[in-house]
């Protein structure tokens, strides 16, 4: 059964009615029109609807929308601040990092949730930790290339 | 309206999906345009056919007022100096968007950001057949460097009569004319007030790419702020206020008629309607999880045949070949067989095999569809908009101008996205909710319900002389098709055939089409001749290769790969492949490892060497390259759809395996720029040289020879 619940999206409160077993992913994209974040697969195979709760990567597609209430949950579209784009979106398209770019989202949002817990990581910790999200184009050597590029970015700065 | 096959296009035969004609429909006329667009200059392109047939006989006219059918493209500047251009053609991922926005600067000589590309809307572009066989940039790009060459000069013409002035004296620069003395005026200003129209054929004489400024130097992508902000809708990111949600009830097999269907559960859920037509059952309702469980809610029965199970496919795709409607077979015979094989020291016979595969766009099929009395609005992601228009006409009874498709950039397709099915299911239930309605298909029901890259069996016999010269080549295809069939190797006895069977799945376009198989089976074949006259496999290749094109390709991905030293250890092998396709050669060197213990095959290095005429764009060239190399790995390794009686069995990416980070190795490609060739497409041929190099490879590692794709789904095989 629908339910009230408050959910804060990119640091704004959003109070949304739902069924609190209603996949996370699905409440974002219908109820509040946040459609950065993808539908893949259905089942946490693919990444594409990736998002941070609480600082942590998580499948949205997988994630019942109840379970998050009342945390902080960090989407495609709160990355970017005062019109500046984050680091990794900046990285990933100056390094041409997709095609179709599709798994964008999913793989910035994974990227940023991982830079989190390692600020310098090497192109084979990059490849392990992004190794549940697809792309199907095949830009793979250059979202690695993107996120170390994004990383000395943000080392730079701080 | 005049409907007739397009000539110039010829369609491989496996493009099975594609049963539509092309369909001119063009309802513009001039005064329209301006009242559309705003006073300036519009550039025609028309197909030189459609040219030559005006009465006048002349490649440009002026100020008619009703506009050819045949236009390919259009371009509008103006009063304030915006480009507008339209194209039929749609962006799926290959960035055409950028690349063709690149041509128009180029040629118009104006900035990127003034330039407004509109793709892939039926009401607004030019007829286009669809964005499919790597032709935007043979054409589409050439025809836009022309259409924007014209405006230029149009432009020049315009600011010569307006200060009296000798036009070879004025030049056209940053959206500007200028004279010798620094005079200049913008193109905007130029065209205050005019409504002028050019129209050109598609073949004038044009800048050779020596000479290109912007064009041939990377750019970045011109919506890139878009993609990685995630504000870009794609067609599965459509709404429309008041829209409903729509899920379809599928049958549990292929080829199923609807015996029953108990609704009533469904029909008492809240917004929920179930629309039945037919064997058509589906659920509208105010969230896709509602819909869900009202289609979960629906008991259907289905009533289907038994159906030929993966067992069985080889069998079944000889014993039916020929059962098929007669399609051109690209049966080519030259010499005589049999004097081939009586002249050669060493005979040899060998079968292949490739399996169906799954596209998998990571973006799944989704289509918004809105009626409006008997007019009809579709959002969906398709490579033949005009062809799903169609489509959609033909299923709901109209006429193809109360149809409108719009095809906002799409995820991904790889050929798998030519055909409208989502687009009905979407106008069927919206027609019956009377309320807009989005369908986004489940990635399993785009495992299931979408069309597959056909599964193949070549046989091949040849043979071959000691000195590694080959005298006879026989090859036959059954089912897979004809792209990439003929040989490029200089045999004097040959006989080449493709022979269409009944294919137990939907098959259709994938990208390279049969390239990949055909390129498998001669690339393999021609390493296992090479191991049985004792040559080495890229001295063996040149010895029977005179195109220059090739040779040139296949040397230098060995030269960087540093063939002549590659170290011959056991467990490691070095593998080669090529070949010739639309246009591209590409060779396709693979370093590879196996571990004896745990059966573990591992591809350590690709390195492809490309060449497709003049390049564009390198940065996206080489994106095309290293991708079309990794998306072959999947069908090289382990990629296969499973399937049994009418159903697939592994219908869900947690049991379709697709390359990740981990499958992905040291990736090298090596573009060589023939500015003295037109360019050809690049998003296809460079997939056709990676499962033959690592097939290759892998006899070099463990000394077995996989002749069946995907060659290692469980590791290498047991001997």
């Amino acid at each position: 059964m629908a339910k009230s619940l408050q959910l804060e999206i990119n640091g704004k409160a959003h109070q949304v009615n739902a069924d609190p077993g209603v996949p996370l992913l699905y409440v974002l994209r219908e109820n509040l029109n946040l459609t950065g974040t993808k539908y893949g697969c259905g089942e946490g195979q693919c990444g594409a609807c990736t998002v941070m709760v609480d600082g942590v990567a998580r499948r949205s597609c997988l994630t019942p929308v109840g379970s998050v209430a009342g945390k902080k949950i960090t989407t495609i579209e709160g990355l970017a601040s005062n019109g500046k784009l984050h680091p990794l979106q900046q990285a990933f398209w100056d390094a041409d990092a997709f095609q179709c770019s599709y798994c964008t989202s999913g793989m910035i949002v994974a990227a940023a949730a991982f830079l989190k817990t390692n600020a310098n990581p090497s192109e084979a910790q990059i490849a392990h930790a992004l190794n549940g999200n697809v792309c199907r184009c095949g830009t793979h050597p250059r979202i690695i290339a993107a996120v170390q590029k994004a990383a000395k970015a943000m080392r730079e700065k701080s | 309206m005049s409907e007739k096959p397009n000539p110039r296009v010829p369609i491989e035969p496996e493009r099975y999906e594609l049963s539509a004609k092309p369909f001119y429909h063009f309802a513009w006329n001039r005064r329209e345009f301006f009242q559309f667009l705003g006073a300036g200059m519009l550039v025609l392109g028309v197909m030189r056919d459609a040219a030559a047939m005006q009465e006048s006989g002349q490649a440009r006219r002026r100020g008619e007022e009703s506009l050819p059918r045949e236009v390919s493209s259009w371009l509008h500047i103006g009063e304030d100096g915006s480009v507008t251009v339209f194209t039929g053609k749609v962006e799926v991922g290959q960035d055409i968007r950028t690349s063709l926005t690149q041509a128009v600067a180029e040629e118009l000589r104006v900035s990127i950001d003034s330039i407004r590309m509109v793709m892939g809307d039926t009401q607004v572009v030019p007829f286009d057949m669809g964005t499919f066989g790597s032709r935007t940039t043979p054409t589409m790009n050439l025809q836009l460097r022309r259409v924007s060459a014209t405006a230029r000069d149009a432009l020049v013409q315009l600011a010569a009569q307006r200060w009296n002035a000798d036009a070879k004296t004025l030049s056209a620069k940053n959206g500007e004319i200028s004279d010798a003395s620094g005079h200049s005026i913008s193109y905007g200003d130029l065209l205050k007030g005019q409504q002028i129209t050019e129209m050109i054929p598609a073949e004038d004489p044009l800048e050779p790419a020596s000479e290109w400024t912007v064009a041939g130097k990377p750019l970045a992508r011109v919506n890139g702020r878009e993609l990685v902000t995630g504000e870009h809708r794609y067609p599965s990111d459509h709404a429309l206020p008041g829209m409903l949600y729509g899920k379809i009830v599928r049958p549990d097999a292929f080829n199923a008629t609807l015996v029953s269907a108990d609704t009533a559960k469904a029909e008492k859920m809240p917004g929920v309607a179930v629309v039945r037509d037919g064997d058509f059952l589906g659920v509208v309702a105010p969230t896709s999880f509602e819909a869900r469980k009202a289609a979960e809610a629906i008991q259907a029965t289905w009533k289907s045949e038994p159906q030929p199970s993966n067992k069985d496919l080889f069998e079944v795709l000889r014993k039916t070949a020929g059962a098929e409607e007669e399609r051109d077979r690209g049966t080519h015979i030259t010499g005589s067989i049999e004097q081939g094989m009586a002249a050669a020291d060493q005979r040899l016979k060998q079968t292949y095999t490739v399996q169906y595969i799954a596209h998998t766009p990571l973006e799944p099929r989704a289509a918004v569809a809105q009626w409006d009395g008997d007019k009809l609005t579709v959002w969906t992601g398709t490579q033949r908009p005009f062809g799903v228009r169609q489509e959609l006409a033909e299923a709901f009874h109209l006429k193809e101008d109360q149809v409108h498709v719009f095809m906002p950039d799409t995820g991904a397709a790889y050929g798998g996205k030519h055909t409208g099915e989502t687009a009905i299911e979407a106008a069927r239930l919206a027609r019956a909710a009377k309320r807009p309605v989005k369908v986004v298909w489940t990635r399993e029901e785009e495992f299931t319900w979408a069309y597959f890259r056909p599964a193949g069996v070549i046989d091949v016999s040849s043979g071959v002389k000691n000195d590694g010269s080959i005298t006879a080549w026989e090859f036959h295809n059954y089912n897979s098709g004809g792209a990439g069939i003929p040989t490029y190797y200089d045999i004097a006895n040959q006989h080449i055939q493709f022979h269409p069977s009944h294919s137990p799945l939907r098959q259709g376009s994938y990208r390279g089409l049969a390239a990949t198989a055909n390129h498998f089976a001669r690339e393999s074949h021609m390493d296992e001749l090479a191991h049985l006259v004792k040559m080495d496999p890229l001295e063996f290749r040149l010895k029977n290769l005179k195109n220059e094109r090739l040779r040139a390709v296949f040397q230098a991905a060995a030269e960087k790969v540093g063939w002549e030293k590659r170290k011959k250890e056991p467990g490691r092998g070095f593998g080669m492949g090529g070949g010739f396709e639309k246009a591209g050669n590409v060779a396709t060197v693979a370093e590879v490892s196996v571990d004896r213990a745990s059966r573990k095959v591992k591809i350590e290095r690709l390195v492809t060497a490309f060449e497709c005429g003049a390049i564009v764009n390198p940065e996206n060239l080489e994106s095309q390259v290293a991708g079309a190399n990794i998306m072959g790995i999947g069908g090289a390794l382990f990629e296969a759809i499973q399937f049994e009686n009418g159903k697939i069995l592994n219908p869900r990416l947690s049991q379709y395996r697709v390359p990740r980070f981990s499958d992905v190795p040291k990736i090298e490609v090596v573009l060589l720029d023939r500015k003295d060739i037109p360019s050809a497409g690049a998003g296809e041929t460079p997939i056709v040289g990676v499962a033959p190099a690592v097939g290759n490879a892998i006899f070099k590692a463990a000394g077995v020879r996989l002749r069946s794709l995907p060659m290692v789904p469980e590791g290498l095989p047991k001997a």
